[in-house]
């Protein structure tokens, strides 16, 4: 399992503008490597990451080998109502981690 | 076609490649090694991203550092000039590069409920290079933004022994 870090404000202001960054470790091992026995390094890396916002995707991004290990990914959202912030990593090998977070609008 | 690549390629990268053509030849099943993206390359990928509409430049700020010691994490980000509103707003920022084993970096989807226009990671880079994000608007044009940066250790091609 994966590990996971979210950053967003558990509060906000309804309307405001929250900046939400999350990071996960995993090697994204490019594929374009050669290991000790002379032979390439099979790609492993994560190819999607979602984000949605109480069931609505409001961020995805397409990844590729060029990200750098434990992908860091930052991104903005408009905080509209209560609820649940899921993210989502899916990736080669049959990679899949979930991850959530709360977020209270006042 | 040689000149050019020897003079791009870093000693450290001449020597992996020449330890992996050896490689390659004792054990005859082991695949090639990819060619490095090209200038071309990532021209022909811009025009995959964009297609037939005409890429236009500014907008798209691209905030990365001009000097990286370590090419395996440099990070990046992308920030474009939007209003953001309903009718108004940035539907994908997609970011390209000449020279690693593939021009892809990164796509992604945003919306008007983003707010901001900006997106932050962290990539690696195999050679000093430019760097290129490109940002589609609601209105179906697009913007572009790049950025040079040189690196001084190189990512993907550094193997493990």
């Amino acid at each position: 399992m994966a590990r996971v870090m979210i950053n967003l404000p558990p509060r906000a202001k309804r309307g405001e503008v929250v900046a939400v960054k999350t990071l996960i470790s995993h090697p994204m091992e490019s594929g374009f490597r050669v290991g000790t026995n002379g032979a390439l390094i099979p790609r492993d890396i994560i190819t999607l990451f979602t984000c949605t916002y109480n069931g609505e995707e409001v961020f995805r991004a397409e990844l590729s080998p060029a990200i750098a290990a434990n992908p860091f990914i930052a991104f903005f959202t408009t905080a509209t109502e209560s609820g649940t912030m899921v993210f989502r990593w899916t990736g080669d090998n049959g990679f899949s981690t979930t991850e959530t977070a709360a977020i209270t609008v006042e | 076609m040689v000149d050019s690549l020897l003079s791009t390629a870093t000693r450290r990268c001449l020597l992996i490649r020449t330890a992996g053509f050896a490689a390659g030849v004792a054990v005859s099943s082991a695949p090639l090694r990819a060619a490095r993206a090209t200038p071309q390359a990532m021209q022909e990928a811009i025009r995959r991203i964009v297609g037939e509409a005409g890429l236009q430049h500014g907008k798209v700020t691209l905030d990365v550092p001009p000097l990286v010691e370590n090419g395996n994490t440099v990070p990046l980000t992308v920030s474009v000039e939007s209003p953001m509103s309903e009718a108004d707003h940035v539907k994908a920022i997609h970011i390209v590069n000449e020279k690693n084993p593939q021009p892809f970096v990164i796509s992604t989807a945003i919306g008007p409920r983003a707010g901001r226009a900006s997106l932050s990671t962290r990539i690696k880079l195999a050679d000093s290079q430019e760097v290129v994000a490109v940002a589609e608007m609601s209105d179906g044009s697009f913007w572009s933004g790049s950025a040079d940066v040189v690196v001084t250790i190189a990512a993907c091609v550094e193997d493990l022994r």
